[in-house]
């Protein structure tokens, strides 16, 4: 048997600082009241070991649980479905103890089975899950990954309440993972009820149950009264209203009958919000673990001279194309975005300066230009974000022709590698969660390089894979600075090679209505986007 | 009668054939792939693999599509991929949405067209008539988008009138086809202007004029159905337009109909909901089509089915 | 002695009647203007159409309206609009009048032909009209674009593909009609052949739902070039056209309304300039009317 790590505070913190403060509950918070949220898009599914979109991943978090949570409005790990938990102290095993008199929305009380059921069935290929390859360190994934088996072996039930997951290697980012949508804890029957159609009839252990979804028209959420989390949600109700364009859903909102456009501020009426005084003051504006970036296909020439990517970083002008954005980003000088733990604070980055690009391109053999192609997704603005960049190419003597594609395309050329430039507006990585290590793997990473894979720029450096895999493997919490160090090098040694060309991180303005109530950090949350529907509240 | 419907209903269903091969084709062969679109960005290769397995879609183009023939013969339109859940359902969902929008809109471009046609062709050449042609420029010139919005705004935002967007109630109906109406008259007010000016120079106008009825009793019962055939070509082609194409005033309107639905798909290539809306669209414009030729020897007896 | 006044000379041939029509000559200078905008655009155009100019938008990145740097004013990248116009005239001209063309001029020939002999040559005619009717040509377009590279040719093919269906349509049933009249049925007895009935005697009746259709065809498929532009299938940012002009800033129409009413009134006139054109032309040939003004 491991010896588990001594004390309780290094085994809770894993990597992570402040779990040891506990959420304060908002004084002025009233019980009661319902919201209207509005989106564009249909939402597709609520089962949590599928949906993965803009929309659903909030409501999702709203409906289930998973052993882990984060603390609103902040990137904190907490405990959630598992009261405690402690980890051997080679980092391969870690045993949760579970809540007791947790209650699904069908009435029956969660028990370890559902635990390791939930992570069977997220792993098998038959759930088609696009989180599946999330838990790819837990013991016996391969083997369910390929069909031989149906259950995990490194997940066992030790108790019924007890949970032990064994990894087949240290994984320092497994608590977040746990805390992930895809880790969510769902009970058999229903979902063998349902089948297929669990997606439209989740049941979960969230504070909201679904009380009703009129296709392409609306779901009603309702308040779970046997939430285990005392005097929480807060809201009676959520009502969200789909199929509604952004402006008409700001008009909604400016007349009282929407309190959140989920989809946010249309950029044509931005300005116009903005200027007004009383608009403005319902705008909350936060960052978001997002980075905008110009990805380089390093197979393809003339991206396959570093010289030429180099230049290319040097001749954006990142300041431009925030103006044509409104403001609504700070320039980026690396992959992670500045929220982000690891990011290197005093790294500045390719300054902009087209004479030194110029002269790079030169020195590369290009002094009399060259032509390619820019890859861009069709919703504004990105096309006028890859116009500007464009022109900024130009200058340097790169005559890039615009792509303008519907997303899927772009996805596609960017993962068969034959798209040389990709603007990734649109599909700019978000943090799954907010570790270094998300933004590595799958758009950095040789796994990711493959053919199909997100990794659009093909960048495979095999050293820095081993020292990603290396900085992982720091499981113990009293050396968690050194493993955002590790990974700052990393990524340092990244923009060394500029596959890429980071060129902003994007601000998140939400809009609530005037009656809606808790603190600004909930309506900004950075991992339940857009906003946390637990903790808020109506004032009226 | 009976035998011309019957042909024709088999070739309804050849042509429906017809269509969903080519649009299978083309599916296949184009070149986003779906699974990636399924898998979702943090996918690893093996993932990717899998699902393609789970789909059946590493099979060949001939399974594949006879598999999805033999679903359609029992009505099965499969799953979307993207949702998970059964496309007949979410198709069904909003399909009477996008009836009553179509038939609400038509009877307005109907009512505003027609009237205007036959003010313009009776007002022929003068001030009137000009007026009109300007306006049914504007009409079919102008961007769905803006004219939805404005309308919107000014009747729905600032005026009260009707609730911002939505569907439900009559109320919430009237925009959206009013919108649809005006935008589309322009069509129908040139043709029945064109084709009332051609028929008023008939000689049985002449006569009907010269033995004493009314000048309205002349246009209304005489000269109106026989200018009114090309129109009712009109409205099964706009049958098609509308069982596709207005995405526009529905999102505006947050109206939800299947044009909203096949955009999305086409977006992400969710190629079963695109399949299924592609051929409950064809379907609507062959059955549109067909009630249009049936009308037709109402309007003129001298049309003879054939 | 009574004096004679000569006889005013009746002006001879169609080109020479419309001349005397001022509102066909007002629509055949705005044709001859579009189209000189569009060919000498590099030349008379202010500014270059790619240019976002340093100066073209305001601090916090907002478009200037027109004014007197610019104009028209600019387009959210800074860009001079009238400049774009010009240069977007080229698109819109090829798409609206060249793409609309061919598929007005397809669609008569099938509906006519389905709608004069009816029969087996009829039914086939029309059934595959009903196939390409029911067609989703968006997706055709899309993998058109994806297998060769997205281009305005792909485009014009696209849309005259699409449109010929609607106008075949409307010539077949109003062909049915007239091939039962009975002038017809006379020309057919005096030995009159297939080809005369069909283009002296039918066609001319069918020119003014013709000159309809093309007209304001006009409109509609420069504004559907705009969504197949979108959707990545024709021209690509940064080239100019009236239809995407409008469609990329439709949302700002409220925030910088220039920039959605002036490509908008551009095609409006485009479409007015044939109209007016085609109704004097239609006025020409209907043997009613000629002579009658």
């Amino acid at each position: 048997m491991n010896r588990l790590l001594a004390s309780t505070a290094l085994a809770l913190a894993l990597g992570l600082p402040a779990v040891a403060q506990e959420y304060v509950p908002d004084p002025a918070a009233t019980m009661g009241g319902g919201i209207v949220v509005t989106y564009k898009d249909d939402v597709a599914t609520l089962d949590p070991a599928i949906g993965y979109d803009w929309q659903n991943w909030s409501m999702i978090k709203s409906l289930f649980d998973g052993l882990m949570d984060y603390a609103p409005g902040t990137t904190e790990l907490r405990p959630g479905l598992a009261d405690s938990y402690t980890i051997s102290e080679d980092g391969l095993v870690y045993t949760f103890t579970l809540r007791s008199g947790v209650m699904f929305h069908n009435g029956r009380e969660m028990t370890a089975e559902d635990v390791k059921y939930s992570l069977d069935r997220v792993t098998t290929p038959a759930t088609l899950s696009p989180g599946a390859g999330f838990f790819a360190s837990i013991a016996g994934f391969d083997a369910v990954a390929s069909g031989e088996t149906d259950s995990l072996s490194g997940v066992a039930v030790t108790g019924p309440l007890e949970v032990q997951i064994t990894l087949a290697r240290p994984d320092a980012t497994f608590l977040h993972v746990m805390a992930l949508n895809f880790a969510s804890v769902v009970p058999r029957e229903a979902v063998e009820a349902a089948g297929d159609d669990f997606g439209r009839q989740p049941v979960g252990t969230g504070a909201f149950s679904l009380a009703d979804w009129t296709l392409g028209q609306s779901l009603t959420f309702v308040r779970n009264e046997n939430y285990w989390r005392e005097g929480l949600p807060y809201l009676d109700q959520i009502t969200f209203e789909v199929g509604q364009e952004p402006i008409v859903a700001l008009l909604r909102l400016q007349n009282g009958e929407v309190d959140v456009p989920g989809d946010g501020i249309p950029p044509a009426k931005f300005q116009e919000v903005m200027d007004d005084p009383a608009q403005a003051a319902q705008v909350v504006q936060g960052g978001q673990l997002h980075t905008g970036y110009l990805t380089m296909n390093v197979n393809l020439a003339p991206f396959d001279n570093v010289a030429v990517r180099q230049a290319v970083n040097m001749a954006i002008n990142k300041d431009r194309i925030i103006q044509i954005i409104n403001g609504r980003a700070d320039p980026a000088t690396q992959p992670l975005p500045d929220s982000m733990p690891g990011y290197t604070a005093d790294y500045a980055g390719y300054a902009y300066d087209v004479e030194a690009a110029r002269a790079l391109m030169a020195e590369a053999g290009f002094a009399d230009g060259v032509e390619t192609e820019l890859f861009v997704m069709n919703t504004d603005p990105n096309p006028r974000i890859a116009q500007a960049i464009q022109a900024d190419l130009a200058e340097i003597g790169i005559t890039a022709n615009i792509q303008n594609l519907a997303q899927a395309n772009v996805i596609e050329a960017g993962g068969a590698g034959t798209a040389p430039m990709i603007w990734s507006g649109g599909m700019a990585w978000i943090a799954d969660f907010p570790d270094p290590a998300n933004f590595y793997a799958p758009i950095l990473g040789c796994a990711g390089a493959g053919d199909g894979g997100w990794n659009w720029s093909k960048y495979c450096r095999e050293d820095l894979d081993a020292m990603a895999a290396a900085a992982d493997a720091i499981v113990d919490p009293a050396m968690a600075e050194e493993r955002l160090a590790a990974w700052s090098e990393i990524y340092m040694a990244v923009m060394e090679d500029a596959p890429w060309a980071p060129v902003f991180n994007e601000l998140r303005y939400t809009m609530r209505s005037p009656r809606m109530g808790g603190a600004d950090a909930l309506y900004v949350d950075p991992v339940s986007i857009p906003v946390n529907y637990d903790y808020v509240y109506v004032t009226e | 009668m009976g035998a011309y419907l019957l042909r024709r209903l088999v070739q309804s269903a050849l042509i429906l054939l017809g269509v969903s091969f080519i649009t299978y084709v083309l599916l296949f062969i184009l070149p986003a792939d779906p699974v990636r679109q399924i898998a979702g960005r943090s996918a690893t290769a093996a993932t990717v693999e899998s699902i393609r397995r789970e789909l059946g879609l590493d099979q060949p183009f001939v399974v594949q599509y006879g598999r999805y023939l033999w679903n359609l013969l029992q009505l099965d339109l499969g799953r979307s991929y993207l949702q998970r859940s059964e496309v007949s359902e979410l198709i069904a969902a909003r399909l009477p949405a996008t009836l009553l929008l179509m038939g609400a809109a038509i009877l307005c471009e109907l009512l505003i067209g027609i009237t205007l046609g036959i003010v313009a062709a009776l007002w022929r050449g003068r001030a009137l008539d000009q007026g009109l042609m300007i306006l049914s420029f504007v009409a079919v010139s102008a961007p769905q988008f803006v004219v939805s919005l404005l309308l919107l705004y000014v009747f729905a935002v600032q005026l009260g009138w009707f609730p911002i967007g939505g569907y439900g109630t009559f109320e919430h109906l009237v925009l959206p086809a009013l919108t649809l109406g005006l935008l589309g008259s322009g069509w129908y007010a040139r043709m029945m202007r064109s084709s009332m000016i051609d028929v008023l120079r008939a000689d049985f106008i002449r006569t009907a004029r010269a033995i004493g009825l009314t000048r309205t009793r002349v246009i209304l019962r005489h000269a109106l159905p026989n200018a009114i055939l090309p129109v009712i070509a009109m409205i099964g082609i706009d049958i098609g337009i509308f069982m596709g194409g207005i995405v526009v005033v529905e999102s505006v309107f947050g109206w939800p109909g299947i044009g909203q639905l096949a955009w999305q798909a086409i977006q992400r290539v969710d190629i079963p909901i695109i399949m299924g809306v592609t051929l409950v669209s064809a379907f609507a414009i062959v059955a549109g089509n067909l009630l249009a030729d049936l009308v037709a020897p109402f309007i003129d007896p001298r049309i003879k089915l054939r | 002695m009574t004096a004679t006044v000569a006889p005013e000379r009746k002006p001879r041939g169609v080109l020479a009647r419309l001349r005397r029509r001022p509102l066909a000559v007002f629509g055949f200078i705005l044709i001859l203007i579009v189209v000189a905008g569009a060919v000498l655009a590099p030349w008379i155009a202010p500014y270059d159409p790619f240019e976002q100019h340093f100066d073209g938008l305001t601090i916090e990145g907002a478009p200037l309206p027109p004014g007197e740097e610019f104009l028209l004013g600019t387009d959210l990248l800074g860009r001079d609009l009238l400049t774009r116009i010009l240069y977007g005239a080229q698109t819109s001209l090829i798409i609206g009048v060249v793409a609309n063309g061919i598929a007005l001029v397809i669609g008569t020939l099938v509906g006519l032909v389905a709608g004069y002999f009816r029969g087996w040559i009829g039914t086939i005619l029309m059934r595959f009209t009903d196939l390409m009717m029911a067609f989703p040509a968006l997706l055709l377009a899309i993998c058109l674009a994806a297998i060769f590279q997205p281009s305005l040719w792909i485009v014009a093919m696209v849309i005259a593909f699409v449109n010929w269906v609607q106008a075949a349509r409307v010539i077949y049933t109003e062909t049915t009609s007239l091939a039962t009249r009975d002038f017809i049925a006379a020309e057919r007895t005096l030995g009159a052949g297939t080809g005369r009935i069909l283009f002296r005697h039918i066609l001319p009746h069918l020119v003014p739902t013709i000159i309809v259709w093309g007209t304001l065809g006009i409109s509609t498929t420069v504004l559907l070039e705009a969504t197949l532009s979108f959707l990545g299938v024709g021209v690509q940012p940064p080239t100019p056209s009236w239809g995407n002009i409008i469609f990329e800033n439709q949302t700002y129409f409220q925030a910088a309304p220039w920039l959605v009413f002036f490509p908008g009134i551009a095609v409006l006139l485009l479409a007015l300039a044939f109209n007016l054109v085609g109704d004097a032309l239609r006025d020409e040939l209907d043997p009613l009317q000629r002579g009658r003004d």
